[in-house]
């Protein structure tokens, strides 16, 4: 299986603080990947990493084959992201965001309408963002997201705020994305409900990523090796 | 997608905001017939000096409105992140900096078309000129534009930026602002031939910094904050 993430030694500093020390990280296509870690432990930027948000100080990060630090408009393309914030515009409705995000990734000819439907919010379709609930907001989040077609999804908490509807929206999206050719890796700390949608669960803690199992004593860099 | 449609969409979702929040129609047009009216009510004694002043009078209240357009432009990317989603969606900076800048271009022309009329009617002023005031108009729109929106992406950075954009943009519009004063008033004397040097200086100005806007902008949008 081909590796859609690859992470090699990768240091991050936020300021002078190192969100991330020396961490390894593989992903291998279709694979549906929990990132779970005590707050503050560098899951958010971890995922900011590999979105191309922001870059690493050393250590090499490939996403999709390409090296990010070389090539970052290229991987962006190809991947999306739902954090904290839903990355729209007020003033502008839920179809008006959809569309924009589309006609901006390349993808201008998807069905606006059906990306809408598939998070349940085709009733908010005319609504501007500022009239949208919490929970409306993510999954108009979550369309912006889906709508750009990406081989990779990024969710970060993507439960929080959600309703019951909106939950089961989620994992509906996270359940199909391996059929779908489709990636993710996920930052969630409800891991309740997180961790039966997933494939794999690694660690983020010390700035390093580690293994989940009962047995793990070393961090994913050391069994890279 | 090329370039110019990337900037076509940026301009056309930044002027669908503004059409939508009119913050341009209710508070910058509204500023710079302030800014004209204050000076029309302190000069009014004298008639004779506010004709003479009405090109320097009409360019600060449109360098006035430019900063507040600049900070708008950049305050609706900053809001849930949209800069964030921007950047994801692999957009050229290139193409973000001529969309913003065409933007606020097209809010300047609007203003300067509505803060001319008020200088016509509250100043007494008499046009002898118009092809050379309506070519000034435009290199020193495109010059406020492209330079605002580069300061703009700079200043976006920054903590302060609200107090630092003017410190920044200001000094730097000086030739634009003495270039179409004296271009206006030899448009407005009946003098035209002697205002082509400063429409020249101008267009200079105009595509010097939208040169430097193209080449810079991609840089500096991933840098801000």
């Amino acid at each position: 299986m081909s590796l859609v993430v690859r992470l090699r030694s990768v240091v991050c500093l936020l300021g002078r603080f190192p969100a991330l020390a020396g961490a390894d990280l593989d992903v291998t296509a279709g694979e549906v990947v929990l990132v779970s870690g005590p707050n503050g432990a560098g899951k958010t930027t971890l995922l900011r990493l590999v979105a191309g948000l922001v870059a690493p100080y050393s250590g090499s990060v490939e996403v999709l084959g390409i090296d990010l630090v070389a090539d970052r408009r290229s991987a962006r393309r190809n991947l999306a992201l739902v954090g904290h914030e839903t990355y729209c515009y007020d003033d502008l409705t839920a179809t008006e965001n959809v569309e924009f995000f589309a006609r901006a990734s390349g993808r201008g000819d998807t069905d606006v309408a059906a990306a809408l439907d598939r998070v349940a919010l085709t009733d908010a379709a005319n609504v501007v963002h500022r009239g949208l609930s919490a929970g409306q907001r993510r999954r108009l989040a979550l369309a912006v997201a889906l709508v750009r077609a990406p081989s990779l999804l990024l969710l970060d908490e993507p439960h929080a705020g959600l309703d019951a509807l909106g939950r089961e929206v989620l994992a509906e999206v996270i359940r199909e994305a391996p059929a779908e050719g489709r990636t993710v890796v996920m930052v969630s700390h409800e891991l309740e409900i997180a961790r039966p949608l997933v494939s794999r669960e690694v660690r983020v803690e010390g700035g390093q990523v580690w293994p989940v199992a009962s047995d793990a004593r070393a961090p994913v860099s050391e069994q890279l090796q | 997608m090329n370039l110019w449609r990337e900037a076509a969409l940026v301009a056309g979702k930044d002027l669908r905001i503004e059409a939508r929040s009119r913050v341009t129609l209710g508070q910058v047009i509204p500023f710079g017939m302030i800014v004209v009216l204050l000076f029309a009510f302190a000069l009014d004694p004298d008639r004779g000096v506010l004709e003479r002043v009405a090109p320097g009078l009409f360019w600060i209240a449109v360098l006035l409105a430019l900063l507040l357009a600049v900070g708008r432009a950049f305050a609706i990317e900053t809001h849930h992140g949209a800069r964030d989603g921007l950047r994801i969606a692999g957009l050229d900076g290139s193409a973000i900096f001529l969309g913003k800048a065409a933007a606020i271009a097209a809010q300047l022309l609007v203003l300067e078309v509505v803060v001319g009329i008020g200088v016509i009617v509250l100043y007494g002023v008499e046009i002898h000129g118009l092809g050379v005031i309506l070519l000034t108009a435009a290199a020193a729109t495109i010059g406020l534009a492209a330079t605002g929106t580069l300061y703009g992406v700079l200043a976006a950075g920054l903590r302060l930026r609200e107090t630092l954009l003017p410190l920044l943009l200001l000094p730097v519009l000086a030739p634009v602002m003495l270039g179409a004063t004296r271009a206006f008033e030899d448009g407005l004397a009946g003098v035209p031939g002697d205002a082509w040097p400063w429409v020249g200086m101008l267009s200079v100005f105009a595509v010097l910094y939208s040169a430097i806007g193209v080449l810079a902008f991609d840089a500096l949008w991933e840098e801000a904050t």
